[in-house]
């Protein structure tokens, strides 16, 4: 890797609980609509086991999320902003900080509750995928003043 | 210098398409006078001026609204000559910056030889010298032979399509006749769809001259409308050189550049605005070799092969896959039956990605993307060998730092003179 010998960052810890409530709540949706539309056309026997399997589904699901969160990372280095992501297909996004266009920090309402929020780096470069989720309000703070101050220091015409 | 700009009545119909079917034509007839009104209207309350080294245009009948172009920002400028324009003496100019969407520059219409100056005057101020300078002579580099655009017309995927289309015509004409004739009947707008795309490949790559001048590149083409494109120096953000597998025997491609900042021209299709202006249409291996040195003169070629094992993850690709690199340039070839390969500058790489999925773990394979403004292209090296991808990661991030800094300390990059 590139940066094996720089610090790894990561999402804040509540970022696991907002995806893990976010899975439980879309699973329990399931299973209790899928259990009572089986229950009602097929008996209790079958709607109850439509709703064992959805919720079964929904942690196998938790455990694919957690690990996605667990592998999200970012790292400051002194010339770019490195961000790893991904399980299945890992990517590793390289930002030099004089390529940002600029940097947004998104809070949804969920997200808010939880006090996370996104930032997002852009650059020219349509395909360039730098975003970060779940950082606690204050880290999003600092890190977008920290980019763009970055940004502005060492920006680099097109 | 407030100026009014001179102005094109039939602005609306000149725009050169042809291929809107013949109710369009009725619609368009009926439309006139109302599109009239709103030309008049809209020349009648444009204005602009060039304002330090920003050019300004006030434009809006009743949503005033005033642009400013910072000219050391532009990234092209183009001269755009419809048909009915150039009837008239008559020239639109257009300011590519680099935003991905945003307003554009336009200017329509102005006197031909007003619109020259205009161009001449504003890349002197994109250059930083002053307004009054003479416009630098310029050199033709090349141009595209009109007998060999025509056949590599023919033998692109257009051509395949149209001959496919008639043989399946010419049989069932034969088979069932009856069937036939409703059918092709029937599809008149098919038809003259294909007919509009042929003419507009015709026309935009038609008599292309690409000529270098002290401030940049310039573009010239077109048979009916006309177009001519200033790429200032320092601005081809990514090269591409196309070698379709039915041109391969006659040893021809195709040499595209990409420049930053995407502007749709009126009447193009999303495919085609997808498509990259190209420096030359059509020629031969010598021809590319020399333009590409002159576009980016420190241009590696690709030979480094990916590892045979790729061959299962990218079976049809495999044996194109390739990538090369300089201190100030990297590139990669890929593609099926086309080989693709694209030249990046290093001083104008956005961002580098690293992608591994799992049938690349798997095969201790990785892809390295370089991302550039512009059209969503860059080169990618596909399926590398991971300790490689890693290395030139790493490596290439350092090299385009420092290009981005000799380019920021030193200014331009110095095009060498033609050879004689």
């Amino acid at each position: 890797m590139v940066a094996s010998d720089t610090a790894w960052k990561h999402p804040s810890p509540r970022l696991r609980s907002l995806r893990r409530a976010q899975v439980a709540v879309l699973a329990l949706i399931v299973a209790a609509v899928g259990g009572l539309l089986a229950g009602f056309a097929f008996g209790p026997g079958p709607g109850a086991g439509v709703a064992v399997a959805a919720i079964l589904a929904g942690a196998l699901a938790d455990r694919f999320v957690q690990r996605r969160v667990r592998a999200w990372a970012y790292c400051e280095r002194a010339e770019d902003l490195l961000v790893r992501r991904g399980v299945l297909i890992t990517r590793l996004s390289v930002v030099p900080y004089g390529r940002m266009q600029f940097v947004d920090v998104v809070a949804g309402p969920i997200a808010r509750s939880f006090g996370l929020a996104t930032v997002r780096m852009h650059t020219a470069a349509a395909a360039s995928d730098a975003r970060i989720p779940g950082l606690e309000q204050a880290e999003a703070d600092r890190l977008r003043d920290q980019l763009s101050a970055l940004g502005e220091a060492k920006a680099a015409g097109l | 210098m407030l100026v009014p700009l001179l102005f094109v009545a039939f602005y609306a119909i000149s725009s050169g398409n042809l291929g809107r079917g013949v109710g369009g034509t009725i619609v368009r007839l009926v439309a006139l006078p109302i599109v009239l009104l709103f030309a008049v209207i809209s020349w009648w309350v444009t204005r602009w001026r060039i304002e330090g080294d920003a050019l300004r245009i006030e434009t809006g009948l009743i949503r005033r609204r005033s642009l400013r172009f910072p000219l050391t920002q532009i990234q092209a400028i183009d001269t755009v000559r419809p048909a009915l324009a150039r009837v008239l003496g008559l020239a639109e100019l257009r300011l590519r910056m680099g935003g991905a969407t945003g307003s554009q520059g336009r200017l329509a219409y102005l006197s031909l030889p007003h619109a020259d100056t205009l161009r001449g005057q504003l890349l002197a101020l994109a250059h930083g010298i002053p307004i009054d300078t003479a416009p630098p002579p310029e050199q033709v580099l090349l141009s595209v032979r009109t007998d060999r655009l025509l056949a590599s017309i023919a033998l692109s995927r257009l051509g395949v399509v149209t001959v496919v289309l008639l043989a399946g015509a010419v049989i069932s004409l034969v088979v069932a006749p009856r069937v036939a004739v409703g059918v092709i009947g029937g599809s008149g707008t098919a038809i003259l769809g294909l007919v509009t795309a042929f003419w507009r490949r015709l026309n935009s790559d038609y008599g292309l001259t690409v000529a270098e001048a002290g401030d940049g590149l310039r573009l010239r083409s077109g048979l009916i409308d006309t177009a001519a494109e200033t790429i200032p120096r320092g601005r081809v953000q990514a090269v591409r050189m196309i070698e379709p597998l039915l041109w391969r025997p006659f040893g021809w491609c195709r040499v595209e550049v990409d420049v930053a900042g995407r502007q749709k021209s009126r009447g193009e299709n999303r495919s085609e605005s997808r498509e990259l202006r190209a420096v030359l249409p059509v020629g031969s291996h010598a021809e590319a070799a020399w333009l590409l040195g002159r576009l980016l003169p420190d241009a590696p070629s690709a030979t480094t092969p990916a590892p045979p094992r790729a061959r299962y993850k990218a079976p049809l690709r495999y044996h194109f896959l390739a990538w090369g690199w300089t201190d100030t340039c990297a590139v990669a070839t890929s593609g099926r039956l086309a080989r693709v390969t694209s030249w990046v500058p290093l001083g104008k790489i956005q961002s580098l990605r690293r992608v591994q999925g799992p049938l690349q773990r798997r095969l201790r394979l990785a892809t390295i993307h370089l991302d550039t403004a512009g059209r969503r292209v860059g080169a990618s090296l596909l399926d590398r060998d991971v300790d490689e991808a890693d290395r030139a990661l790493g490596e290439l991030t350092e090299l385009s730092r420092a290009a981005r800094k000799t380019r920021q300390a030193g200014g331009t990059p110095v095009i060498p003179p033609a050879p004689a």
